[in-house]
């Protein structure tokens, strides 16, 4: 177990930094000068050189590398020409749009992100899972049929298409929802909650689709093992038989893809956010992207790139955790 | 002797149907499908006919109607449903007045030609590197194994939406679009490949060949690619909707094709603002865009199970049944398309197959639908 945690840690560890050198390289190495797009529009020469020298530009870029690895685990300090700002540990930089410290920007942004994931995967488990169970238990029928459709639906519709409707339905027509804004948790609970609804549903009916057809698969495949047919000989009802053991077999599979899909959605949320109005992360990238913040694009990517890698690590480890079949070696 | 013995069995064996043509007949014998099919043939007979639709309605892509649109009430087109008229069958865009029905069938085009591009070159770069690692030395297959495990594991749009910043803004968008969908997504392919071409080389004919003095190339291109062929098809069908739906979403964000080509995404983010004033304006890109990837992702189905010989018999081609446990049968196969690849690969149990079941679900959605 020990050695094995240990063994992916350093897995991840190496694939982070082959990650950080091949985004850097990317990012810094494009035609386009660096300089012009932190200066802005209107700069004149002076103004350009005195970026330059800030952002080290005539480095090489393995030294200007060097330094961006130093700010992640040291801190690094940038002389804005008459005062020197000193950037915190995890330092990525500052971005080129107003002079703030990458980390800041982000930190502000992970609430948002974790608020629509973690609320999203509450609704689209409930959903998807009790979709598959359903499916599967009433095999043939037109239920089936019904759920069969409804999960082709899901998975053929992009989450932008669902969301708009719902705007249109909930927020346009009926009226029974705010158009979504984003409040802190820590503010007002009850119009946090109340303003995530749409964008909870857009995302849960979308990803439950996913979910019901692996409970479905799973639940089947269990159905058929040797225990289950031993205890349908024992007369076990069917319901105790489904609830209480052939769940328990098929779950394993749907708690670790939730722990990926969690790791994922922080690098893939921004169809929703930029959709509901919600300052995520994604909605932070497409930003950036948009404006040419290099610095706080790279931090947003390896952030995002880190959130998979480590998803990946507690999806096994549940995994070997909730299936006793599965040992970690 | 021996070239004698062959010309006489070859002769006298009777000709077997064709692989493509019971593929067809398998294909037709699910009504989905065959309803799926010929609404994809009218979308690409749409796009083919933009040019000759554009001068059939006289209207043109680009042009804007500013006395269709009430200015008055901030862009809205003046008239029911969007402004439906003789001349524009779909009504015109808000704001602009521009019609709507060219927009889309030009739309059509770029959707259909980034998502087949895309495919294809994924495809492409899967095979090349799925055959290198199946066939290689251990050396190459664990590099290009965990390069492959790498690229499936990263959030595919954060990193072509990156991408999209720092390529010069002359460069082709279509194009970038192609290539930056390609470049991130080949991966789910090539472990397909790999996983097929590592159980291929186990088989005699492919040992015959290789002891019949063929080099590595020649038995990767003469015995192994027609053996991929199936797979290949059943995983490229999965990936086309999924690319459709990529760039779809990159027009959405902004970050792919540029104004004022049309394409649907882009005319979602822009029904955005709309929704509460012309619903028409959301329902039709909106409609459109929903009915092609469900029809792909139906075709995409029918085929993985048209072309699995294990499933042939549950089709019931060429079988009498009853039209009943035909049409069970069929209800019953639609959704398995994700869900048996996973669940196959899951109960296999071991700790590594975990991170397999999320290449086998994330690889072809690509962090898309979220």
């Amino acid at each position: 177990m020990i050695p094995y945690l240990l063994r992916r840690v350093a897995g991840a560890v190496l694939v982070l930094f082959v990650l950080s050198i091949v985004v850097y390289a990317m990012f810094y190495a494009v035609p386009g000068d660096p300089a012009k797009l932190a200066c802005g529009p209107r700069c004149n020469p002076e103004q350009l050189a005195q970026v330059r020298d800030q952002l080290r530009l005539d480095d090489p870029l393995p030294v200007r590398y060097w330094h961006f690895l130093q700010g992640l685990f040291v801190g690094q300090d940038f002389s804005t020409g008459t005062s020197v700002l000193h950037c915190d540990a995890p330092c990525f930089g500052l971005s080129y749009q107003n002079d703030q410290q990458v980390t800041e920007l982000i930190s502000q942004r992970l609430p948002v992100t974790a608020s629509l994931a973690l609320g999203a995967m509450v609704l689209w488990l409930i959903l998807g899972v009790g979709t598959g169970l359903l499916s599967a238990l009433r095999r043939g029928g037109i239920t089936e049929r019904v759920l069969t459709w409804f999960t082709l639906a899901g998975t053929a519709t992009p989450v932008f298409i669902i969301g708009l409707l719902l705007l249109m339905v909930f927020c346009a027509q009926l009226r029974w929802l705010p158009f979504p804004s984003y409040v802190p948790l820590t503010e007002n609970p009850e119009q946090w909650a109340w303003n995530m609804l749409l964008p909870w549903t857009a995302l849960a009916l979308i990803e439950s689709a996913k979910y019901a057809r692996l409970t479905r698969s799973s639940l089947l495949e269990t159905l058929a093992d040797d225990h289950i047919r031993t205890f349908r000989a024992y007369g076990v009802s069917e319901r105790a038989i489904v609830g209480r053991h052939a769940l328990r077999g098929a779950l394993p599979p749907v708690i670790a893809l939730t722990a990926l899909d969690l790791g994922s959605l922080f690098g893939s949320a921004m169809l929703t956010e930029t959709l509901f109005g919600l300052p995520g992360l994604g909605q932070l990238l497409v930003h950036s992207v948009r404006t040419i913040d290099l610095p706080v694009v790279v931090a947003v990517v390896l952030v995002t790139g880190a959130a998979v890698v480590i998803a990946n690590i507690v999806a096994d480890l549940l995994y070997a955790a909730t299936d006793r079949r599965v040992t970690l070696t | 002797m021996t070239s004698e013995v062959l010309a006489t069995t070859q002769a006298g064996a009777p000709a077997p149907a064709s692989g493509a043509r019971q593929v067809w007949r398998r294909l037709r014998a699910r009504k989905a499908a065959v309803v799926a099919g010929a609404g994809l043939a009218l979308l690409v007979l749409l796009a083919l006919a933009a040019p000759l639709l554009s001068a059939l309605t006289g209207q043109d892509p680009n042009t804007y109607h500013d006395d269709l649109v009430d200015s008055a009430r901030g862009g809205v087109p003046t008239g029911t449903w969007g402004g439906i008229s003789a001349e524009h069958w779909l009504g015109v865009e808000p704001g602009t007045g521009r019609d709507l029905f060219i927009r889309l069938a030009y739309g059509a085009r770029v959707s259909l030609v980034v998502a087949v591009g895309a495919t294809l070159l994924q495809v492409l770069i899967g095979v090349i590197v799925g055959i290198a690692a199946g066939f290689g030395s251990r050396f190459v297959d664990g590099l290009l194994s965990h390069v492959s495990d790498v690229f499936i594991a990263l959030p595919m749009l954060a990193f072509v939406i990156a991408l999209t910043a720092v390529v010069p803004a002359d460069f082709p968008r279509p194009l970038l679009l192609v290539l930056v969908i390609a470049l991130f997504g080949w991966a789910g392919t090539a472990r397909v490949v790999r996983a097929q071409t590592l159980s291929l080389k186990k088989l005699d004919f492919v040992a015959a060949a290789r002891l019949g003095g063929s080099g590595p190339f020649r038995v990767a291109r003469r015995e192994l690619l027609p053996s991929l062929a199936a797979p290949v098809i059943t995983y490229s069908a999965i990936l086309l909707p999924s690319n459709i739906v990529a760039e779809a979403a990159l027009s959405f964000l902004g970050v792919g094709i540029r104004p004022p080509t049309p394409s649907w995404g882009q005319m979602l983010s822009t029904a955005t603002t709309w929704f509460r004033a012309d619903p028409a304006y959301v329902l039709l890109p909106a409609g459109l865009l929903f009915l092609t990837v469900l029809a792909f992702t139906v075709i995409g189905d029918a085929l993985r199970v048209a072309l699995d010989p294990r499933e042939a018999s549950r089709l019931g081609v060429g079988r009498r049944r009853t039209r009943n446990a035909n049409k069970a049968d069929n209800a019953n196969k639609v959704d398995e398309a994700g869900g048996a690849s996973v669940s196959a690969r899951v109960s296999g149990a071991g700790a590594a197959d975990t991170a397999d079941m999320a290449g086998a679900t994330s690889a072809p959605q690509k962090g898309g639908p979220a």
